[in-house]
C-alpha cells in the first residue's frame, strides 16, 4: 500500500493547524515525525488515521480517494501517549478486541494474542488487569493491541513520551526490530532528535503546521535545508553565531576569523549565521585546525553522565556538552574549541550554505 | 508500662476530641442509655435491659416500615442510577450548552427540602396543580388523582418527586467522571471499529466506577433516611403507606413519647444504614476487581 497526502489543509476556525502538507509514504516504510510540541504532529496523524477530516486536500491509498472514508473502514491501528487499554478487561481480552470485532475465529485469535504478547514480552501478564500493570506494561498492552490487527498503517502517537528512561530505551530497541519484521507503513512522532535518530528509516520534520523538510533521517540529520530544521534535529539545540564572510575570510565576534577552507570555500562575500552541534564543542584542543573561543560560564547542567556547559561569548550563548560530570565556577573564564570542518553556515534567509562534509564526519 | 515524654501533646488533641464528644459520642451514648431504660418522666427511669430492642425487633409495624423503606430505596437506586448515567451520557460537552444543562440540573439541589414537599403538594393538587389538573382532565383514572387519595398516588408521587430532586447529583457525578475520560479513549476504540454500546460498556462505565460508588452510596443513605419529603406531602399516610422508618422513628418518640423503644430503634436504624452501606461498598469495590478507583 503506498499513501499519498496532496496539499493537506488543517484549519479549526481561524487557526492554522496544518499547512499545504505533500508527503509520499510507500509501502513498508517508516517515518518519523520530528516535530516540537504543537508542530502539528498529533493532527497530522489523526488525519492519516482517518479520525479527522482535512480542510483542504486528498489522502491517496494507491491513487484511491481515502479522504472522506471512515476510520472503520480503513486499515490503520493507533499507538497513544496515555497507555490506553479497555480498563475492565484482562490484557487477553485487551489484545484480542480488535480481532473479536473483526470476526476472526476464535483459534486464529488466540494464536494471534499470544504471538504478538510474546513479542512484546507480556504473554505472562494475560490474565491481568491493565491497573495491575506497570506503565511500561500497559503500553506494551497497547502495543500489542496495535500490532495484532496487521494493519496497513500503524500510527504511533509519542509512545514513549510517558515512560521512564530506562523502559524508553529497552522499548525503543524492541519497536525497532518489530517494525522492521513488518511491512506496514509505520509513523511515528516525537519530539526527540535522539530517537528519530535511533528508529532510522525517513523522518519528516514539522514546525508550526508545515513540514520544513522530508528525507532519509541521516540525510537531514547532516544536511538541514534551514536554520529552524537543524534547531529542532538537535538536543540540546544546535549553537548559532552570527558572523559574516570578507576577504576570502570568515569573521565572527570579536575578531576571531578563519580562512575559508573545506566546507567553507564556497561561500560568497555576506552576512551569515554559523551552526554547531553542541558534542561538536571541546573544553581541550583535540586537532591542529580547532579555533579557540574564550566564554565565560553561566551554568553547568549534569544530564545523565553529561554535562551541559552553558557559555556566553560576545553576547551570544553557546552550550558545550561534555563527557563526564563535571562543576565549573560560574563566571570562570574558559577556552572553548571547536574544528570548523564542523560547521553548518545558513544565509540571512536561513537557508542552508554550507554543511560539514564526509571527512569531517569521518574524523571525529 | 514506659512514661509518657511530653504529656503536652494532649492539649493538641483534646479539642478534636471535645467536638466529637459533643457532636457524635455523647448524642450517641445519651441513646444507648435511653435505649435500656423506660423513662416515665424526667429523673424517673428503671432500668430495663435489653426489652426494648425484644420489643421493636418483634414489632410488626416496625417491620412493615422496613419493608416499606426497601422497596423505596431500592426503588430509588434502580430508577436514579440508570436516568443518571443516560441524562449524564446525553449532555452536551463543549460550548454554551455545557453551563446550561450543569445549572439547569444543579436547581432542584438548591432548593431546601421541605420547600420542596411543598411545591409537589401543589404540582400535584387536583384544583390548581399543573399535574393533578392535568392528569385529572385525561379522565384516564377512576378516582380523581390526589396524593392523599390512594396508596398508590402517594408513592408515585413521592417517588416522581424524589426522583426530580436527586437524579441531577448522580447526573452530575456520572457528567465530571465522563469528562475525566481522556479523549484518546473513544479514539481507540473508534479505531478498533467498536460500538457505541461496546465503548459504553468497556470504557464508559469502568472509568465511572468511582463516581457511581460514591452516587450509590450518597442515594441509598439519603433515599433509606428520607423524612422531610414524606412528612411534607403526606405525613406517612394514607394510612401508613408512605411511613417510613424515620417517620414511625418520629411518631413514636415526639408523638407517644415513647422514648426507651424510640432510641432501641434509632440504634437498629443506624446499625442497618452502616451494614448495608458497607456491603454496597464492598460489592461495588469486587466488580470488575483490580481496577482503579478514580
Amino acid at each position: 500500500m503506498g499513501l499519498q497526502l496532496e496539499n493537506l489543509d488543517k484549519l479549526v476556525g481561524r487557526e492554522i493547524y496544518l499547512k499545504d502538507i505533500r508527503l509520499d509514504l510507500a509501502s513498508g516504510s517508516r517515518h518519523v515525525i520530528l516535530g516540537r510540541t504543537l508542530a502539528g504532529k498529533t493532527t497530522l496523524l489523526r488525519i492519516l488515521a482517518g479520525l479527522d477530516k482535512p480542510t483542504h486536500g486528498r489522502i491517496l491509498v494507491d491513487g484511491r480517494d481515502l479522504t472522506g472514508v471512515s476510520v472503520r473502514k480503513r486499515s490503520v491501528a493507533m499507538v497513544y501517549q496515555q497507555f490506553i487499554n479497555y480498563p475492565s478487561l484482562t490484557v487477553f481480552d485487551n489484545i484480542a478486541s480488535p480481532l473479536k470485532l473483526a470476526g476472526i475465529s476464535k483459534q486464529e485469535i488466540d494464536a494471534r494474542v499470544r504471538r504478538t504478547a510474546a513479542m512484546l514480552h507480556i504473554d505472562n501478564l494475560l490474565d491481568r488487569m491493565p491497573a495491575e500493570l506497570s506503565g511500561g506494561q500497559q503500553q506494551r498492552t497497547a502495543i500489542a493491541r496495535a500490532l495484532v490487527k496487521e494493519t496497513q498503517l500503524l500510527l504511533l502517537d509519542e509512545p514513549l513520551v510517558n515512560l521512564d528512561y530506562k523502559l524508553r530505551e529497552e522499548l525503543r530497541v524492541e519497536l525497532q526490530q518489530i517494525f522492521k519484521q513488518r511491512d506496514a507503513i509505520v509513523v511515528y512522532t516525537t519530539t526527540e532528535p535522539a530517537e528519530a535518530l535511533m528508529l532510522g528509516g525517513n523522518i519528516v520534520v514539522m514546525d508550526e503546521g508545515r513540514i520544513l523538510q522530508a528525507g532519509p533521517t541521516a540525510q537531514v540529520y547532516r544536511h538541514p535545508s534551514n536554520a529552524r530544521v537543524a534547531e529542532i534535529f538537535s538536543d540540546p539545540p544546535i549553537n548559532f553565531v552570527h558572523g559574516h564572510v570578507r576577504d576570502r575570510q570568515a569573521w565572527f565576534g570579536r575578531g576571531i576569523s578563519l580562512p575559508l577552507t573545506g566546507q567553507l570555500a564556497g561561500l560568497a562575500e555576506g552576512e551569515y549565521t554559523f551552526g554547531v552541534r553542541c558534542n561538536h564543542l571541546f573544553l581541550k584542543a583535540s586537532s591542529p585546525e580547532d579555533i579557540e573561543i574564550r566564554a565565560s560560564v553561566e551554568l553547568s547542567e549534569i544530564n545523565g553522565s553529561e554535562t551541559f556547559i552553558h557559555v556566553s561569548y560576545d553576547d551570544q550563548k553557546l552550550v558545550v556538552q561534555d563527557d563526564g560530570i563535571h562543576q565549573l565556577k560560574l563566571g570562570r573564564e574558559i577556552p572553548v574549541y571547536v574544528n570548523p570542518c564542523h560547521f553548518f553556515v545558513f544565509d540571512e534567509q536561513g537557508r542552508l550554505a554550507a554543511a560539514p562534509d564526509q571527512a569531517c564526519h569521518s574524523n571525529l | 508500662m514506659e512514661k509518657w515524654e511530653n504529656n503536652r501533646a494532649w492539649f493538641l488533641v483534646l479539642p478534636v476530641f471535645v467536638v466529637v464528644a459533643f457532636s457524635a459520642i455523647i448524642p450517641l451514648m445519651t441513646v444507648v442509655n435511653y435505649s435500656i431504660q423506660d423513662i416515665f418522666g424526667p429523673g424517673n427511669a428503671v432500668f430495663v435491659g435489653t426489652e426494648w430492642f425484644e420489643e421493636m425487633l418483634t414489632d410488626s409495624r416496625l417491620h412493615d416500615a422496613l419493608g416499606r423503606q426497601f422497596i423505596f430505596s431500592g426503588l430509588v437506586l434502580l430508577i436514579e442510577i440508570p436516568l443518571g448515567i443516560l441524562i449524564a451520557l446525553a449532555m452536551p460537552k463543549k460550548g454554551w450548552g455545557v453551563s446550561a444543562s450543569l445549572i439547569t440540573l444543579a436547581i432542584p439541589l438548591l432548593i431546601p427540602w421541605n420547600v420542596i414537599g411543598t411545591i409537589w403538594i401543589i404540582f400535584t393538587r387536583p384544583d390548581i396543580g399543573l399535574f393533578g389538573v392535568g392528569i385529572n382532565s385525561l379522565n384516564l383514572l377512576d378516582v380523581p388523582f390526589d396524593h392523599t387519595a390512594r396508596p398508590s398516588f402517594a408513592w408515585i408521587t413521592l417517588m416522581a418527586m424524589e426522583v426530580w430532586h436527586w437524579t441531577p447529583l448522580v447526573a452530575l457525578l456520572c457528567y465530571a467522571g465522563l469528562r475525566a475520560i481522556p479523549e484518546a479513549y473513544y479514539q481507540a476504540a473508534k479505531i478498533d471499529g467498536a460500538s457505541a454500546w461496546s465503548v459504553f460498556r468497556y470504557i464508559q462505565l469502568p472509568k465511572m466506577r468511582g463516581v457511581l460508588t460514591i452516587a450509590v452510596l450518597l442515594r441509598w443513605m439519603d433515599s433509606f433516611l428520607i423524612y422531610a419529603e414524606p412528612f411534607a406531602l403526606t405525613g406517612g399516610g394514607p394510612g401508613n403507606s408512605t411511613t417510613f422508618l424515620s417517620i414511625y422513628l418520629v411518631k413514636l418518640a415526639t408523638g407517644q413519647f415513647d422514648l426507651g423503644p424510640a432510641a432501641a430503634f434509632s440504634l437498629i436504624y443506624f446499625l442497618i444504614v452502616l451494614l448495608f452501606s458497607f456491603i454496597f461498598y464492598q460489592a461495588l469495590l469486587n466488580v470488575g476487581k483490580g481496577e482503579k478507583i478514580a
